[in-house]
């Protein structure tokens, strides 16, 4: 628990209601919460520091929808208990910049690709994390970095597209 | 009747009563069935022509889509014909859910819920729809299903559109002094030539309002559509990129608490013994209460933040009494097979079908036996739904499909009065028919009434979700036809038994109703398309297995589709005929079904030699008023079988928005290809084994295909297109599964028999 602020973990004081305090950085922003450090990130960030951005699917890393960065590193959210939190959180909420779209979200909005939008985020920040690691990525790096990202209203043809999209305008410094 | 707003419904109180009662135009305004829901609910300044449109002073046009959104660009959609008749664009209007009101009532949901096929335009099968649709109506039934909400919308929105255009006009024409003839509209805005003058609509807003519309206004012409036909840019989109709080798991409210649910993994069953100390002695749990519903029973947990919630679920001992229906997978097929052995009912019988099997020779018999298994809807967003229970005033954010049966069955739930209870529909992380259902937000209600005023938001686990679904039905079938001696069949006989949809919705909506008639469900897109065979009978075969069932995306058509479809690629096998070849022989009488199985072939170029190690399935179904034909095309490769291409062509009748119908098609066939390829859920000990995405998972995007699409409007009749493609999907995938490997697999999923790349 690296940004732990209370190391003194006597007796049974993180399974008070209140659980231990904490300082996370997310999105830029320092959060100060009190939580079960067995709690996943997901849950802190949705019921404790108001970011919704970020969703709820399985619980067990199966669907991606709960995907945010650890220092730029795309995570599970659902799976990873607060303790082991190391590291800036970046959700779907702090990639765009002074007002801007993200190339990434600007490309799903021009490919309109969302259609019950649920699982985006997760798909968003799987793409952001893939172009961040590469500039133009082929299909079979699409399908590695995306695979684990779950949309049931089927819009993978315009993820991919989008992926395409958002990496001509990156190079293109839009 | 139009209204305004707070201080403008005070100064022109008089005006108002001494219109009221006044003639109106159009669906809504000629007969008037309800009161309009927003007249209760303006803000300062604002006014309201009809339920759907509202106009604010700052020129803010708000419409009311009334149809929940689940994906399918229902609220672009249905905003773009209010638009298209207003003369605004698309990106200046706010849409919004509205509240549950009897003024949204869909007629078009359940005007073809009659045992009649699509095409039948007879008399009996007309008067049955408009009794049908009448019966929406009269039942104030708010509903998003059936792939209805465009048919049922395209009057009436564009109606609100041109009514509300309509009084704007008069009241700028009044205000500048000049014939209203002399105005025109655009972008919002009413302008006289002329002179040069122009208001915007919102400075003309409450004005307008206090205007009786006349009885009949005439619609543009599809040929003076400006948005109406074109792919619009969704009214969604930005909020779905950016993560804004728009779902049903969203909901933020002051002091609210976080909940979840155990309910008993046997469906029905109560708990014959529970140990409640451990859960509630859990950090974090305010309390932990019994559950019993018409939906089931079990406990909900209310505590401090969701994971504190889950873990107390977790922590709950019980002992479930024993399954009332056959307890595993084995046995429920085993009824299926019982069923079948009975008689049903013939919702097709041309011909005489017993007289043309009776002397038929054995080589010229086609006999097969189909089964599919129960399906969870898997909706990305678990079941979830947050209530408040204050001052005798229920407040309940849904993520749901049908808010007026949501408001009555929450009202009996906190037992207060229906006017009591406010449902605000959010956004759907997928609904395909799971949430048309009122559980979760039953249990919200009943967690709120324990809440001591605070809202509570429920959020379900994803095993909870995928244990507790209303499936959709296993089913199995039996297949007979005889050749002629050209190959082609001269009697088919079809048997379909499946456990009752409308019976199961009754037994935990209104378990005071029985169901009436055959449950046409049953058998639909089996008995009911487009083809012409002398003796051709399909009956139903309600099976009594009271594991609940629901509507999952294209419901009965889901499977019949294969069953169909897979059975008339046998024919095809069996005769020496190509499987287009047959359709062209006996889809003759349909035109429009004809035109869309040489379109599909042709974007395909079916017949066409392929490299070895690939080949292609066909396959029609006529679903929803709209004609689909998919062609699959099919590798193998090491790593097993790999979905390359689909080629879909639908005839929709009319295209209101090709970009979202495009979307809508793809996203049907990948629900439908994923069902064919690995879905199933299974029984034992009373309990569905299947739990999360590990073992009910769904196609991903390494495993998708591409696609290509045509949309055709040669249908007289407009059809719908949120669950059209998923039918013919899946036949289309066995059929290619056959052509490539020469199996014949008539069980799903194919997973059981071929592995997918």
């Amino acid at each position: 628990m690296s940004k732990c602020t209370k190391r003194k973990l006597r007796g049974r004081l993180w399974t008070t209601t209140k659980g231990i305090p904490m300082h996370l950085i997310v999105d830029g922003k320092p959060i100060d919460i009190e939580a079960d450090p067995e709690m996943p990130l997901l849950w802190a960030l949705r019921d404790l520091a108001g970011k919704t951005g970020p969703k709820f699917g399985c619980g067990i890393a199966a669907c991606g929808a709960c995907t945010v960065h650890m220092d730029g590193t795309p995570v599970r959210s659902c799976i990873l208990p607060l303790r082991e939190v190391q590291g800036e959180i970046t959700t779907i909420e702090g990639i765009s910049t002074d007002g801007k779209l993200h190339p990434v979200q600007q490309a799903w909005l021009e490919e309109q690709v969302a259609q019950c939008g649920y699982c985006q985020a997760g798909q968003i920040m799987s793409a952001v994390a893939l172009l961040d690691e590469i500039d133009n990525p082929s299909d079979e790096d699409i399908d590695n970095a995306m695979g684990g990202n779950l949309c049931r209203c089927g819009t993978y043809p315009r993820i991919r597209a989008a992926i395409k999209k958002a990496a001509a305008l990156k190079t293109a410094g839009i | 009747m139009a209204s305004v707003g707070k201080i403008a419904r005070r100064t022109f109180l008089i005006g108002a009563a001494a219109i009221a009662g006044g003639v109106a135009i159009g669906y809504y305004y000629y007969r008037k069935p309800y009161p309009n829901p927003l007249e209760g609910e303006l803000a300062e300044g604002e006014a309201t022509f009809n339920p759907y449109v509202k106009v604010a002073s700052d020129n803010t046009i708000t419409v009311i889509a009334p149809r929940a959104e689940m994906g399918q660009g229902v609220s672009t959609s249905l905003a773009a014909l209010v638009a298209e008749e207003l003369d605004v664009g698309l990106d200046r209007i706010k849409v919004e859910h509205g509240p549950a009101a009897y003024a949204y009532y869909n007629s078009e949901m359940l005007a073809e819920g009659g045992p009649f096929a699509f095409y039948n335009d007879g008399l009996f099968a007309e008067t049955a729809r408009g009794a049908m649709g009448a019966l929406g109506k009269i039942l104030g039934f708010q509903g998003t299903g059936g792939s209805s909400s465009i048919r049922d919308g395209f009057d009436k929105m564009r109606q609100a559109g041109a009514a509300t255009r309509h009084v704007l006009v008069e009241a700028a024409a009044k205000k500048l002094g000049v014939p209203a003839s002399e105005l025109e509209t655009a972008d919002a805005t009413i302008t006289h030539k002329a002179s040069g003058k122009s208001l915007t609509y919102g400075e003309v807003a409450v004005a307008a309002a206090q205007i009786e519309p006349p009885a009949m206004l005439k619609l543009r012409e599809k040929a003076e559509w400006k948005l109406l036909g074109k792919p619009q840019m969704r009214t969604d989109m930005l909020a779905k990129v950016t993560g804004a709080p728009i779902f049903g798991v969203d909901v933020t409210l002051p002091d609210m608490l976080h909940g979840t649910v155990k309910m008993s993994p046997r469906f029905w069953s109560k708990p014959v013994k529970s140990d409640l100390s451990k859960a509630e002695k859990m950090p974090g749990v305010i309390k932990i209460v019994p559950l019993d519903t018409t939906y089931g029973h079990g406990f909900g947990v209310i505590a401090e933040n969701t994971w504190a919630a889950f873990k107390a679920a977790d922590a709950i001992e019980v002992e479930w009494a024993d399954a009332e229906y056959p307890a595993d997978s084995a046995a429920i097929s085993r009824a299926l097979t019982d069923a079948l052995a009975t008689q049903g009912s013939a919702l097709r019988d041309d011909g005489n079908v017993d007289t043309a099997f009776a002397d038929a020779p054995r080589e010229k018999i086609v006999e097969a036996d189909y089964a599919v298994p129960y399906l969870a809807h898997a909706c990305m967003e678990p079941m979830n739904a947050t209530a408040r229970l204050k001052d005798g005033v229920l407040d309940i954010w849904s993520p749901n499909q049908m808010p007026t049966i949501t408001r009555q069955l929450c009202a009996g739930a906190a037992g207060i009065e229906q006017d009591k209870v406010n449902v605000h529909t959010t956004f759907l992380g997928g609904g395909f028919g799971r949430r048309g259902e009122m559980d979760f937000s039953i249990y919200a209600a009943l967690l709120a009434k324990e809440a001591g005023g605070k809202p509570v938001k429920v959020i379900w686990t994803r095993e909870e979700d995928t244990r507790h679904d209303v499936y959709r039905p296993a089913a199995a079938g039996k297949f007979q036809a005889r050749l002629g001696d050209d190959g082609l069949p001269v009697a088919i006989d079809m048997k379909i038994a499946s456990p009752s949809i409308i019976a199961s919705v009754l037994r935990r909506t209104f378990p005071s109703l029985s169901p009436v008639g055959p449950d046409k469900t049953i058998a639909e897109g089996s008995f009911d398309q487009p083809y012409v065979v002398p003796n051709y009978r399909v009956a139903a075969i309600p099976a009594q297995i009271s594991v609940p069932v629901g509507f999952w995306r294209s419901v009965g058509n889901s499977y019949n589709g294969f069953f169909h479809e897979a059975f008339m690629d046998e024919i095809a096998t069996a005769g020496k005929t190509d499987p287009v070849e047959l359709r062209r022989k006996l889809m003759t009488t349909h035109p429009t079904a004809l035109k869309v199985v040489e379109k599909v072939a042709e974007m395909s170029k079916w017949g066409e030699t392929l490299p070895a190690g690939k080949a292609k399935g066909f396959a029609f179904t006529l679903s929803f008023g709209s004609w689909v034909g998919e062609v699959v095309q099919v590798a193998d490769t090491p790593a097993g079988i790999r979905i390359e291409k689909v080629w879909i062509a639908a005839d929709v009748g009319t295209a209101i928005d090709p970009g979202i119908i495009e979307a809508q098609l793809v996203s049907g066939a990948i629900y439908g290809l994923s069902a064919a390829m690995g879905q199933e859920i299974t029984f034992a000990d009373g309990m569905v084994e299947q739990s999360n995405f590990h073992d009910f998972d769904a196609m991903r995007i390494f495993q998708c295909p591409t696609f290509e699409v045509a949309i055709l409007e040669n249908a007289k009749k407009m059809g719908g297109v949120g669950e059209v493609a998923t039918p013919p999907a899946i036949p289309a995938l066995a059929n290619a599964v056959f052509a490539l490997t020469g199996k014949r697999i008539r069980s799903l999923p194919l997973s059981k028999e071929v592995s997918f790349a």
